[in-house]
């Protein structure tokens, strides 16, 4: 076996992980990230990002049943995170013979020199960069040599030990009223988890994983197979019934500034629902969905202000039926003119009505009645006998409400006859006319239903935060929505949920994702449709439907391609 | 039976009353303005002045829809992300080679010199993202369903986006416009803005070259053959992954050349200027009829008139405040206009069936 033929692989590869090591590096995603610390003292996210770029070279750098000796796997990652340290070095280099690189790219600071070269010398600190990353590069390759039963619980202990550094901040917000000061300055440094906690966190989780996969797992479906139904129903009742206690005290756990997070989240959750409709159960593919978010945020505002826009200064629950009905209207009304139109017409076409509104919004044209760019101001507030909705947690339990009205109506369509025939629609438009089904019904049923929702959030969005100006209602609400669907599954109605909680949730806790978020969202998108097109949590028909094309199109390479089709 | 009949005359009668209220409201607009005097008094040169900016914008929307017809064309799929293969040329070579051409003082000695290596380098930028998003986004995914290039291509999209806001910043970045393109030529009496004559003498000079690259060559061959039939064009020994690259270089070289040019007129870049130039150029080539390179022309120069002309004309006949505000609503309904009655464009062949 010539041990030196086959190292192309590892090369490309360290070149390419190289490139996007240099690349986090000089858009400034190190540097921002840089600020959260993992582990005190020990690793930031910065660093994080930085390093597990030589990892995932080296982790990839040769495969099993290649025919390559432990030894030869381990020089494959050497080579491959020594030549993910070059192009980063590159970096380090040039801004010693061009000082001013910083009026060109401007997030090549010092700062990020500083955290590339360990705070040393520009050559000795990339040697040392050179060394950490050549390191990590064979620590990827050996990782591939372990058994899987060794590797998992690695992982799952490293995956904890870094999901609980990343959040210890939250963490931390939420234990404080209950735990003595002392305990939390042991587990907590300044920012992120001290070494210990790292390290005892990392040793549970291996141990509950290698126990959990060498005992636990088959004792409890064990214990499973031989419960009787009526208890195994009663079990699983009462998880639902711990689940809904948690949900319902979640405010009161998580404290104000965590509940305006969860509302957010919550109203992202709503309009994900609405475009689920639209797009996950009908496959259509809706680009201006912001703009029924806006209807309803608007009617909203002018039917309950106090401020001169206002035209009619009704309660928020007498306002809220016509804000929902104005979005589902304009639903049906945006939905007319493309009825016959599919797939990517069908989405630039939508893209154009949310650009539409939002200019008509802005413009001079409709600034008497709606406030132009200065928007909307004292909006009402939710009342209900006497009580009125102020804080975040009070309006949590209102967006649940829309949220659990959303979900209930969303699962009832699907599995009702409308909803078989948005599938069938969304398989192929032409067999499912053939087969009697009405288009233009179920089309704007679709349109209406995800308008309607969308609406809601809106109208609650409206009286939330009591004041809305146009920019709140920009596309990237929209691109927002449509990624978290996706990448929680089309179709799926957890999906929405954990889609939102990663998508919305996430980088509204870490606030220095906010700069990245879209480049995030983008490369997620890109991601997901590569690896896992059926999204994080998918709905098992649609899973089945993808994999089912996979094996019909995989080994048949002389077909039509589909897009055609 | 009867039930769907129904429906399909209820929509027909909603589509023709839309049509015929668009039409009624752009004939009264321009009625009322020419010949009722409604709105601002413009002189004869400056509805000439009017024209011909629409013309020039016009010719930046032709290069930049030639990536998407050329696209569309081969692959029967919208590009979402060619905007940013335009704003990436754009806005790397203003940064990385305009500013220090201009500090030095080159640019304004050897303007001819220094627009062609902006140029160079626009091109070169907008090529390599181009080809990185085909290779990524695209080419493993040309059997999926049809959402689903779609989908990664609006992800390319904000991914690049946001690139190269995080390289060069989200300011905006001036672009260096040479001394001796700033001001007016007079041109058989009238007066024209240079950057504007450069920007048309440009576009003409391209799109001929395009055309005598794709009748000609042994590539443009190629790239025809596979528009025509992926799998025959496969048996004929045509290499279809490297003719489609080649398709989506020839693009972006377009639209990194449109990128030079939109810094000239526009005097400023950004991290965002590709996005709705992106989809006005959309526009013009579904205008001109998608998936040819002629059309894309066509629909590219009507488009920028139109767009220049229609807010002082009939949007200011019909008495609205703030026309020229509303120039983007004028693309964009005419976006959803010619997609509702006309989906083959201008002079597209019938695709009804190959695209639906």
């Amino acid at each position: 076996m010539a041990q030196s033929g086959n190292f192309s692989k590892a090369v490309r590869l360290g070149l390419i992980t190289g490139v996007v090591a240099l690349s986090v590096s000089a858009i400034g995603m190190v540097e921002t990230f840089d600020v959260r610390d993992i582990i005190t003292g020990v690793l930031t996210l910065g660093q994080l990002l930085l390093f597990s770029t030589a990892l995932i070279s080296g982790y990839f750098s040769w495969k099993k049943g290649e025919g390559v000796t432990p030894l030869g796997a381990i020089l494959r990652g050497l080579v491959a995170g020594l030549l993910t340290a070059v192009p980063p070095i590159a970096l380090i280099l040039l801004t010693v013979v061009w000082p001013d690189i910083r009026n060109s790219f401007v997030n090549v600071t010092p700062s990020l020199i500083e955290i590339l070269t360990f705070g040393q010398e520009p050559l000795v600190g990339s040697l040392i960069l050179l060394g950490i990353m050549g390191v990590l590069g064979m620590i990827g390759a050996a990782f591939d040599l372990l058994s899987e039963r060794i590797q998992k619980p690695l992982l799952y202990g490293l995956l904890w030990m870094l999901g609980i550094g990343l959040l210890s901040e939250i963490l931390l917000l939420i234990l404080r009223p209950y735990t003595p000061r002392s305990l939390l300055n042991l587990l907590f440094g300044a920012k992120g988890i001290t070494p210990a906690t790292a390290v005892v966190i990392f040793v549970l989780a291996v141990a509950i994983n290698a126990w959990w996969t060498a005992r636990g797992k088959e004792a409890t479906a064990q214990r499973r197979a031989v419960m009787s139904p009526t208890t195994a129903s009663r079990l699983r009742r009462l998880n639902i019934g711990l689940l809904v206690v948690f949900i319902l005290i979640l405010p009161v756990i998580m404290g104000t500034y965590l509940t305006e997070v969860a509302d957010i989240v919550g109203t992202f959750v709503l309009m994900g629902l609405g475009l689920n409709i639209v797009v996950g159960f009908a496959g259509l593919l809706d680009l201006g969905y912001v703009a029924f978010f806006a209807i309803g945020a608007y009617v909203m505002g002018l039917l309950t202000t106090q401020s001169d826009l206002g035209i009619a200064g009704i309660s928020f629950w007498a306002a809220l039926p016509f804000s929902v009905l104005a979005a589902t209207l304009a639903g049906i009304i945006l939905g007319v003119p493309v009825l016959r139109m599919r797939g990517d017409y069908l989405a630039i076409v939508t893209l154009g009505f949310g650009e539409i509104i939002r200019v008509l919004v802005v413009s001079d044209l409709l600034k008497p009645y709606i406030g132009g760019a200065q928007g909307i101001l004292q909006i009402g507030k939710p009342e209900l006998f006497g009580f009125v909705f102020v804080q975040p947690e009070h309006f949590y339990y209102l967006i649940l409400a829309g949220c659990l009205l959303a979900v209930f109506v969303s699962w009832r369509f699907r599995d009702a006859r409308i909803g078989r025939r948005w599938m069938a629609l969304r398989e192929d438009e032409d067999v499912a006319e053939a087969m009697g089904i009405r288009l233009v019904s179920a089309k704007l049923m679709a349109f209406a239903t995800g308008a309607a929702f969308s609406g809601l959030a809106g109208a609650i969005f409206a009286s939330r935060l009591s004041s809305i100006f146009p920019h709140s209602f920009n596309l990237l609400i929209s691109i927002n929505v449509l990624s978290l669907i996706i990448v929680g599954g089309l179709g799926s109605l957890p999906g929405v949920v954990v889609g939102a909680l990663v998508l919305v949730g996430l980088p509204e806790l870490l606030r220095e994702f906010a700069e990245y978020r879209l480049l995030l969202y983008g490369a997620l998108l890109i991601v997901t449709m590569l690896l896992r097109p059926e999204g994080l949590w998918p709905s098992p028909i649609r899973r089945r439907e993808l994999h089912e094309a996979e094996l019909e199109h995989a080994p048949d390479d002389s077909e039509e391609t589909p897009s055609l089709a | 039976m009867s039930q769907r009949f129904k429906d399909i005359d209820f929509i027909g009668v909603f589509l023709w009353v839309f049509r015929a209220v668009i039409i009624v409201l752009v004939i009264y607009g321009t009625v009322a303005k020419l010949f009722l005097g409604v709105g601002n008094e413009y002189t004869f040169e400056t509805w000439i002045d009017f024209f011909v900016s629409g013309l020039s914008q016009g010719s930046l929307y032709a290069l930049i829809a030639l990536g998407y017809t050329m696209v569309y064309g081969i692959l029967f799929m919208i590009n979402f992300a060619h905007g940013e293969f335009f704003m990436s040329g754009a806005i790397t070579s203003t940064v990385l080679v305009a500013t220090f051409l201009s500090a030095s003082g080159f640019l304004d000695a050897q303007p001819l010199v220094s627009l062609l290596l902006i140029t160079a380098v626009a091109i070169i930028t907008s090529i390599s993202v181009a080809l990185l998003t085909e290779r990524i986004a695209y080419r493993p995914l040309r059997r999926a369903p049809r959402l689903v290039p779609l989908i990664t291509a609006i992800g390319a999209s904000f991914f690049w986006q946001y690139f190269f806001r995080g390289l060069f910043g989200s300011a905006l970045i001036p672009f260096p416009v040479p001394e001796s393109l700033q001001g007016r030529w007079t041109i058989f009496g009238l007066e024209f803005l240079r950057t504007r004559v450069v920007v048309m003498v440009t576009t003409v000079i391209a799109l001929i070259l395009l055309n005598l690259f794709i009748q000609r060559t042994k590539t443009g061959k190629a790239i025809r053959a596979v528009a025509e039939d992926k799998d025959v064009a496969a048996l004929m020994g045509i290499n279809v992954d490297r003719t489609i690259s080649i398709t989506f270089a020839i693009g972006a070289a377009m639209a990194g050349i449109a990128g030079v040019l939109w810094g000239l007129v526009f005097r400023q870049v950004h991290f965002y200027m590709g996005f709705v130039p992106g989809i006005k150029a959309f526009t013009a080539a579904v205008f001109g009829g998608i998936g040819s390179i002629p059309g894309a022309a066509l629909g590219g120069l009507l488009l920028g008139v139109i767009e220049a002309v229609g807010p002082p004309l009939f949007l200011e006949g019909l008495g609205i405040a703030g026309a020229h505000q509303l120039k983007d609503v004028i693309a964009f309904t005419m976006l959803v206009l010619v997609l509702i009655f006309r989906p083959q464009g201008l002079i597209g062949e019938k695709l009804a069936e190959k695209k639906a």
